[in-house]
């Protein structure tokens, strides 16, 4: 090998660049899930859990064009019971704190909607 | 068995019919969460309106109906030329700019119309949008998509009513933030916005703000029913539109 001390050199510093994140996590706390605050009169989401957290960004995109652009505003969920099709009206009834709900995941995913720049969040109790 | 190119063709027909028809029976089979319209909502094959000025020409009567139009749909005030509105009032000669004859009776002159989005039946601004974010219902009210809007406002360049507005700024700026109505979103900055006719009202079975506010003035209906309100008014007296002769064909229609 004509530049063998060189190439090593350089394989070992490129390998420890791309695992720079490995060596800077470790020791840290294992990733755990963001503990957000349920509503407490409702024991049942519009969906099951598992397809809310899920699928809720692909319901609220399809609940905006079904309410807006073809007027229907009625949901009827996979159970068959019905539901008015609306943000406002309908989820944040229940989930009444944006903070303790839904900015909990959304911080965590590092994802910002802009849901709320037009849908107004209820107010959070101070 | 031997394999044949019959068999190899006969096989990938039969697994090639399967593959078109598991979509079909996965979508029996899941997909039973689907919309419909509510069932109290207010239908019509062509939403019009007809504003009775011998009644409603005053800027305080005119003001009252904006404010409550204004309030339930969270428009701000903004005190200057980039102000938003949905309902507004102008004088004859600025309402109807070609039907202004010489010599007109004064009391005429003095009165303030009470002006809209028309909900035309071809709505140029519906043509000009590029992405379909304002677009025409079938029942002919003329909605904005605000999710889609990109704020190009060609729209705004080709309504001749001047019925549409731009957010220059955030307008929760210029909001009562304590006394929002929490049923209407507001809207966001780069987006135009207009008179909906309140489609959200008519959907839950109830009329326009401004129709319940007008004492009457204001009659709301279907215009292909012989039997609607609007066709009683319309039968009875003299109407005019705001610009005609542009074949817009307005949805709003003005007693004198």
């Amino acid at each position: 090998m004509h530049y063998g001390g060189k190439i090593i050199a350089g394989l070992v510093i490129f390998l420890a660049l791309v695992s720079l994140p490995f060596w800077f996590n470790l020791g840290s706390a294992a990733y755990k899930q963001p503990q957000v605050e349920l509503p407490k009169n409702e024991k049942n989401c519009i969906e099951s859990k598992e397809y809310m957290r899920a699928h809720h960004m692909q319901l609220l995109n399809e609940w905006r064009d079904w309410a807006l652009r073809d007027g229907e505003r009625t949901y009827i969920n996979s159970k068959g019971k019905e539901f008015t099709i609306s943000l406002q009206k309908t989820c944040l009834r229940c989930h009444t704190s944006k903070e303790k709900f839904c900015d909990k995941c959304h911080q965590d995913a590092g994802v910002t909607p802009y849901c709320w720049d037009c849908h107004v969040p209820p107010k959070e109790a101070k | 068995m031997k394999q044949s190119r019959r068999n190899f063709l006969k096989f990938a027909g039969i697994s090639a019919a399967g593959l078109c028809l598991t979509p079909a029976a996965g979508a029996l089979a899941s997909g039973k969460a689907h919309p419909i319209v509510n069932k109290a909502h207010l239908k019509a094959k062509r939403w019009a309106m007809v504003i009775d000025t011998r009644k409603l020409n005053t800027k305080e009567q005119i003001e009252k109906l904006a404010d409550a139009c204004h309030h339930w749909h969270n428009v701000p005030k903004i005190p200057t030329n980039q102000d938003i509105k949905w309902l507004w009032d102008a004088s004859y000669s600025e309402s109807f700019p070609e039907q202004e004859n010489n010599h007109m009776a004064e009391e005429l002159e003095e009165r303030r119309f009470p002006l809209l989005c028309n909900h035309c039946e071809h709505p140029p601004c519906v043509r000009v949008c590029p992405t379909k974010a304002t677009f025409q219902r079938a029942d002919h009210i003329v909605a904005m998509d605000y999710h889609r809007c990109i704020g190009c406002r060609y729209c705004m360049a080709a309504c001749p009513f001047g019925a549409r507005s731009f957010n220059f700024m955030d307008p929760r700026l210029h909001l009562d933030m304590d006394n929002l109505n929490m049923k209407f979103p507001t809207r966001m900055r780069g987006v135009v916005e207009k008179c909906n006719f309140c489609v959200e009202k008519l959907a839950e079975g109830e009329l326009p703000v401004c129709v319940t506010k007008s004492e009457g003035a204001i009659v709301f209906g279907d215009l292909t029913d012989p039997n609607s309100p609007v066709r009683e008014v319309l039968r009875k007296d003299f109407t005019i539109r705001r610009k005609p002769e542009l074949g817009t064909e307005p949805g709003v229609y003005y007693i004198i």
